[in-house]
C-alpha cells in the first residue's frame, strides 16, 4: 500500500518536472511546480506508514500504555505539515512575480523576457 | 484485495491522469489549474488512507483550497496573456 | 528537438534513480528509537493526546519558529511587490454584475460559522487532528468568502498586520518564557499539565497554537487581500 503511494508520488514528481521545463507560459510552469510539490509530500508521508498500525493520536482506540506498538511514525507527518505550508507560500510568491512580469513586459511567454541574457 | 488497496489504486490512477491533463498544454489554463486542484484533493484522501489525518486536513485546506484561489485571482488579472 | 531529447533523457535518468530507491525499500517492523521515545513520553511529560502536535510545538519547536518566519517573509514580500503606492484607491465599478442573492445571503449565514470552526480547530489542536496551521487556513478561507461575495469591499491592512504582529510577538514571548521558567525554548510546562484529554490541559500548547493559528490566518488573508487589490491589466 505504501508502495502504491510512493510510486504515485514519484510519477507526479516526474510529470511536474517535465511540465515545468517544457512549457513556455509562466502560469503553466507554476501549475506544474505545484503538482511536483504534491508528489514530494506524498513520497514523504508514505515512508512513515507501517502495515496494520493506525494514526498517531492517543484516545480510547489507542490507549497510552500500548502506544508504541499501535501507531505509525509521527515524525514524517510533522515534516510534511511544514512543507505544505511553505510550499503554498512559495507558490504565492511566484504568482506575485508572474503578475509583475506581465505588468512590465505585457507577455507571459518566458522567451520574451530576455533581459538577463547577455 | 482489501477495500483500502482498491481505493488507493483507483486514486493513484486518477491522480496520474489529472496530472497529465494539468501539464500537457493543449487545454486552456483554467482547466489546468482545476486539474492541479483536483490532484491536491485526491492526494488529501490518499493521506487519510495512509493514516495521517493532520496532513490530510492541511493539504485539503491549504493545498487544494487556497492555492487554486490564488491561481484564479492572478489568472483574472492577466486575461490577455493566457494564450501565449 | 534537442531540448526535448535532453529533457526526456533527464527524466529517464531521474526515473531510474526513483525505481532503484523503490526496489530497495524495506518498510520498518518496529518504530525507530526517536519515534518510540516520542510515543511513550509525550503523554506523561507533555499531556498532549495528538503526538504530531506535541512534536511540532514542543519537541521540534524551533522548526515551527523557522516556518512562521518564512511565512512572514512571504506575506511581506507579496505585499511589497504588489503595492499600489500611496494614492487613494478609487472605488470604481469594474463593470462586473453584482454577486447574486444566493451568494450574499449564504455569506452572511456562513461567515460566523466558518470563523467559529477555525477557532475550534486551532484550540483543540492537542486533542484531535488539527492545530494552528489548519485553523489559520480556515480563517483565511472565511476572508476569501467575504472577498468573493463583495469584490469592492476594502479590508484594512492595518488591522490585519496588527493581528499578525501581536500574534507573532506573543509566540516568541511564550518561547522565551519557556527558557526562563522551564526547560528550554517553547517548553510547555510553564502552565500546569492538567487532566489528560481536557481542553485546558497540556500546559501552554493551546495558547501557543492559538497564536500560531491567528498569525497564519492573518498572513494568508493579507496575501489574498493584496492580490485582490491589484488592477486588471
Amino acid at each position: 500500500m505504501e508502495l502504491i503511494a510512493m510510486a504515485t508520488g514519484f510519477i507526479l514528481i516526474l510529470i511536474g518536472l517535465y511540465g515545468a521545463l517544457s512549457n513556455r507560459n509562466i502560469l503553466r510552469m507554476i501549475v506544474a511546480f505545484t503538482v511536483a510539490n504534491t508528489g514530494v509530500n506524498l513520497v514523504l508521508v508514505s515512508i512513515g506508514y507501517m502495515n496494520g498500525r493506525t494514526a498517531p493520536i492517543l484516545n480510547d482506540a489507542v490507549p497510552v500504555a500500548e502506544a508504541a506498538r499501535r501507531i505509525i511514525d509521527p515524525v514524517p507527518q510533522a515534516l510534511v505539515l511544514t512543507a505544505i505550508v511553505i510550499g503554498v507560500g512559495v507558490t504565492a510568491l511566484m504568482l506575485a512575480y508572474a503578475y509583475k512580469l506581465y505588468q512590465t513586459k505585457g507577455s507571459l511567454d518566458i522567451s520574451k523576457h530576455t533581459d538577463l541574457k547577455w | 484485495m482489501t477495500l483500502t488497496l482498491v481505493m488507493s489504486v483507483l486514486l493513484a490512477v486518477a491522480m496520474v491522469i489529472l496530472a497529465f491533463m494539468a501539464t500537457r498544454g493543449k487545454r486552456s489554463l483554467g482547466i489546468s489549474i482545476l486539474s492541479a486542484g483536483l490532484v491536491s484533493l485526491l492526494a488529501s484522501v490518499l493521506f487519510l488512507l495512509l493514516a495521517a489525518p493532520d496532513v490530510a486536513m492541511t493539504e485539503a485546506a491549504i493545498g487544494s483550497g487556497l492555492t487554486t484561489f490564488l491561481f484564479f485571482f492572478v489568472l483574472g488579472r492577466v486575461r490577455r496573456g493566457e494564450h501565449d | 528537438m534537442i531540448k526535448r531529447l535532453t529533457l526526456v533523457l533527464l527524466l529517464i535518468g531521474l526515473g531510474s534513480i526513483f525505481v532503484n530507491l523503490m526496489l530497495n525499500y524495506v518498510p520498518d517492523e518496529q518504530l525507530n528509537r526517536t519515534a518510540e521515545y516520542y510515543a511513550t513520553h509525550s503523554a506523561q511529560d507533555l499531556g498532549a493526546a495528538n503526538i504530531v502536535t506535541a512534536i511540532i510545538v514542543t519537541y521540534r519547536g524551533l522548526d515551527t519558529l523557522g516556518e512562521v518566519t518564512v511565512l512572514f517573509l512571504t506575506a511581506a514580500i507579496v505585499g511589497l511587490v504588489l503595492a499600489q503606492g500611496k494614492r487613494k484607491h478609487v472605488h470604481k465599478d469594474r463593470g462586473l454584475p453584482p454577486a447574486g442573492e444566493l451568494l450574499t445571503t449564504g455569506t452572511r449565514l456562513l461567515l460566523p460559522l466558518i470563523l467559529l470552526f477555525g477557532a475550534y480547530v486551532f484550540t483543540h489542536g492537542h486533542l484531535t487532528p488539527g492545530g494552528g496551521f489548519q485553523g489559520g487556513a480556515i480563517l483565511a478561507s472565511a476572508v476569501l468568502l467575504a472577498l468573493l461575495s463583495n469584490p469592492l469591499q476594502r479590508f484594512s491592512h492595518r488591522l490585519i498586520s496588527l493581528i499578525e504582529s501581536t500574534a507573532g510577538l506573543a509566540f516568541v514571548l511564550i518561547g522565551v518564557l519557556g527558557i526562563l521558567l522551564a526547560g528550554g525554548f517553547l517548553d510547555n510546562r510553564i502552565l500546569p499539565i492538567g487532566e489528560f484529554g481536557d481542553l485546558l490541559s497540556a500546559g501552554a500548547i493551546p495558547l501557543i497554537y492559538t497564536f500560531v493559528g491567528l498569525k497564519v490566518g492573518a498572513e494568508f488573508s493579507s496575501m489574498l487581500v493584496s492580490l485582490s487589490e491589484t488592477k486588471e491589466l
